[in-house]
């Protein structure tokens, strides 16, 4: 079975883009950027390379490469760098319904800091960090193996099922699982109405955040998934082949060729799933209309952010609790990559 | 309100404010400067302003949720052809309000006019947000509506800033064969009331005499209105707030009470559960505004025949009394270009017999006009799912019995958030709902200094 996965794997067209460019890469005598020296390389093959020509034409195209990038640029300028600008110098002001707006400084950060609505925002959806996430990598990462193991006997309607929920807007989502943990109607509900127990609510305080936990995982296990399936299609076939010659089976292959290799990949989904996890706001947004009580206007911080502007109109103030919460995010992200770099390397 | 001015004609009243403001005739209508000063008397219009804008080719932008209003509009339509309406339904309710206020902090997006409901005019006006109406001729329709209606459009200097549409008196609708089955006569009292929830959950588990819901910030209002509460009073930046007054807390404890007993229900209401608590029976009454009946007939199809209405139980059933909960107006946005084409289309849409009544006989509104109201082709009207019981005339008689003097604070949005993180979370977890309303109340109270404003009571 491992064979003809192998075989998939050799087919052309899912070879590494890496070891294509590196092909023939002669050696640089110049210890320039490599981004540079790609550019040289890939125009300067035909002609000979004499040291003191090279110079100009790799100057030229330097600034050519501004050109390519000007259209994502601008577009970063527009609708990023702008927008953060903007809210930054908002985040300074204070707009009041009586007295209009003055410029505060750094007041509202200030406040936000001691803001124990903001805090207890932040600390709730840490703790959906630590628990969903993992259960979310692990989940895709099992789908990714068992895909890419080549086992299966319906891979692609696997993957098509599994990713499915993605493409579902998170609000068809969210709406969806709303019906299904409803406590009187909800299926489950009905169940226990049939059977004669009674069925937890799913909407309580205490099982919200797993109840929240459910929907992120269904959403995005497929999307995590396929970026995992991808890195493993870029895993050099001859390490399958070594594993193979060695006697390796599927599982060995899987814990000692697969999942190491998904490093890059997995570090790559879990600084997603930070980002992801800190902004939480769609499904606890509509939910919100379930569990109007359960679900506070501050219970994850962007919802706090969210009501501060619109429902509370202190703009400002939320423009700073939301400069923060990036910062959090940043923080966080930080963190991550510090200790999974500094972790074992297999 | 001075009552003179109901005695006067439009015309006499625009002869008189124009005779004495002639110099500035004419200024209002041109400028879309925000220069429309509060309380200051504002410069009539003359008639032959009004004739002109009325036959110049205007397009008006109105922002409404209302289904189906383009039949009212065509009514509009075909007597000043001249003025196109561009309906754009921009959400209902706070959805709505935060794209408006979005395109007025914006200074463009805005449209000319504007669906906002009662509650929410001091939201609106407190950021001058809104036109006033009188130097179009508003006052003249004063007669026009029910007292308590024209209160609530009328701004603290006099400013009148938009023209009721229609109203939500509050009744209670409950099941007939469920208080026939558990014998539960229908309550007269307050305490009538709490009796027959419990006598109602012993004798079955399964119901409970009503929902309280712990999200309807909207309904308690009302429920507080009904018990005399008086949590706002406003006077430009000067708040009195009041929310956990002894009226207040009456009306807390005695929910809290039912709720911590587990007599009543506290689930979030137009939600699913909801809608199937009230098909199954879970529900024998609901205590809703005087929109509910046809609301309730739509929803609830399975129940026709098994409803009836009744006013509300009452604290002193020697003085009925009685709250509203929903109903809106039609308002003029700041920065119109054509206040006066506007003006005139909130006025013709809300006062004209034709379009009244099509807002009854098509989007089902319960009327704001005293005509229509009185109207035996309106109160006379029998519906079906109530057992041919004359629900309108019911409500009519209720609309009576709401106090006058009932105000709304300058930021509606934040009481019923804080209402919602207080009593109303107190309610669903069956803590001490009067306590809860002690939080609400210094909550709001922070908020409002927050916000620039002098807070008395706090």
């Amino acid at each position: 079975m491992a064979v003809e996965a192998h075989g998939v794997r050799q087919r052309p067209g899912f070879h590494r883009p890496g070891r294509l460019a590196g092909r023939g890469r002669p050696p640089s005598p110049a210890g320039g950027p490599s981004i540079r020296r790609s550019f040289a390389i890939t125009t300067t093959t035909s002609a000979a390379p004499v040291a003191a020509h090279r110079r100009r034409p790799r100057a030229g195209q330097g600034n050519r490469g501004y050109v390519f990038v000007a259209p994502f640029l601008l577009c970063f300028l527009l609708l990023f760098i702008l927008p953060l600008g903007y809210a930054a110098y908002l985040s300074l002001f204070k707009d009041q319904l009586v007295g209009g707006t003055v410029f505060v400084g750094l007041e509202n950060y200030v406040r936000a800091v001691k803001d124990t609505q903001l805090l207890g925002g932040v600390l709730r959806v840490a703790v959906f960090f630590a628990i969903q996430v993992p259960i979310m990598l692990v989940v895709a990462l099992g789908a990714a193996l068992a895909i890419d193991s080549g086992l299966l006997r319906f891979a692609n309607v696997f993957r098509l099922g599994i990713f499915i929920p993605y493409a579902v807007p998170s609000v068809v989502a969210a709406l969806m699982w709303g019906y299904l943990y409803g406590p009187d109607f909800g299926p489950l509900a009905q169940l226990g109405d049939r059977l004669g127990f009674t069925a937890p609510d799913l909407l309580s305080g205490l099982s919200m955040l797993p109840s929240l936990g459910n929907i992120v995982t269904w959403e995005f296990a497929g999307y995590n998934m396929i970026i995992l399936y991808a890195a493993l299609r870029t895993v050099p076939a001859d390490r399958y082949e070594a594993a193979a010659v060695d006697g390796a089976g599927a599982w060995r292959t899987a814990w000692h060729i697969k999942i190491p290799a998904l490093r890059p990949a997995l570090l790559l989904c879990l600084i997603f799933s930070v980002i992801g996890s800190f902004q939480l706001f769609a499904e606890p947004n509509l939910i919100q209309r379930l569990a109007p009580t359960v679900i506070t206007s501050s219970y994850t911080p962007n919802l706090y952010a969210y009501s501060l502007a619109f429902t509370s109109q202190q703009l400002n103030y939320a423009a700073a609790v939301s400069f923060l919460l990036g910062l959090v995010i940043l923080v966080v992200s930080y963190a991550v990559l510090f200790t999974a770099s500094r972790g074992p390397r297999r | 309100m001075p009552t003179s001015i109901k005695h006067l004609s439009r015309r006499k009243l625009l002869a008189v404010t124009a005779a004495a403001t002639a110099a500035a005739v004419g200024l209002a209508g041109c400028s879309n400067s925000s220069s429309n000063p509060g309380s200051a008397p504002a410069a009539a219009v003359s008639q032959a302003d009004i004739d002109k804008a009325m036959t110049t080719p205007t397009t008006l932008t109105f922002w409404t949720w209302v289904p189906n209003i383009d039949k009212e509009v065509a009514l509009f339509q075909a007597k000043y052809p001249a003025i196109k309406v561009n309906v754009v339904n921009a959400g209902q309710g706070s959805d709505a309000y935060t794209k408006l206020r979005t395109a007025l902090k914006a200074g463009k997006g805005a449209p000319d006019l504007a669906q906002i409901e009662y509650q929410y005019i001091p939201t609106f006006s407190i950021t001058k947000s809104l036109v006033d109406l009188r130097p179009y001729g508003a006052a003249a329709n004063q007669a026009k509506f029910v007292d308590w209606t024209w209160n609530q459009v009328t701004g603290p200097g006099g400013e009148i800033l938009a023209y009721p549409q229609d109203t939500g008196p509050m009744g209670m609708l409950y099941r007939a064969d469920l208080f026939e089955k558990y014998g539960i006569g229908v309550p007269k009292t307050w305490d009538d009331f709490a009796a027959a929830a419990r006598k109602l959950h012993a004798a079955d588990p399964k119901v409970y005499l009503t929902d309280m819901a712990a999200n309807e910030a909207a309904a308690w209002h009302g429920l507080m209105w009904q018990a005399g509460a008086k949590p706002y009073t406003v006077d430009g930046s000067t708040v009195g707030l009041a929310v956990n007054d002894p009226a207040s807390k009456k009306v807390a404890d005695y929910w809290g009470t039912l709720a911590k007993e587990g007599v009543i229900a506290t689930d979030p209401d137009f939600t699913d559960t909801w809608f199937q608590g009230f098909s199954s029976g879970k529900y024998a009454t609901w205590l809703t505004a005087a929109w509910g009946p046809v609301f309730l007939s739509g929803s609830a199809k399975t129940t026709a025949g098994k409803w009836r209405a009744a006013p509300l139980p009452q604290w002193d059933s020697a003085k009925p009394a009685s709250g509203n909960w929903g109903g809106s107006t039609t308002a003029v946005v700041k920065g119109t270009q054509n206040p006066i084409a506007a003006a005139k289309f909130a006025e013709f849409l809300n006062t004209d017999p034709a379009t009244a009544s099509m807002f009854n006989t098509v989007q089902n509104f319960f009327p704001a006009t005293k005509a229509l109201l009185a109207d035996p082709a309106f109160a006379g009207q029998k519906s079906a799912f109530f057992g041919d019981q004359p629900v309108n005339e019911l409500f009519a008689g209720i609309g009576g019995t709401v106090d006058s003097a009932w105000q709304w604070p300058p930021f509606l949005d934040q009481s019923v958030k804080d209402w919602t993180e207080t009593a109303g979370t107190a309610l669903a977890n069956k803590a001490d709902v009067a306590a809860a309303t002690d939080q609400w109340q210094s909550r709001l109270t922070a908020y409002a200094k927050d916000q620039g404003f002098t807070v008395q009571g706090g």
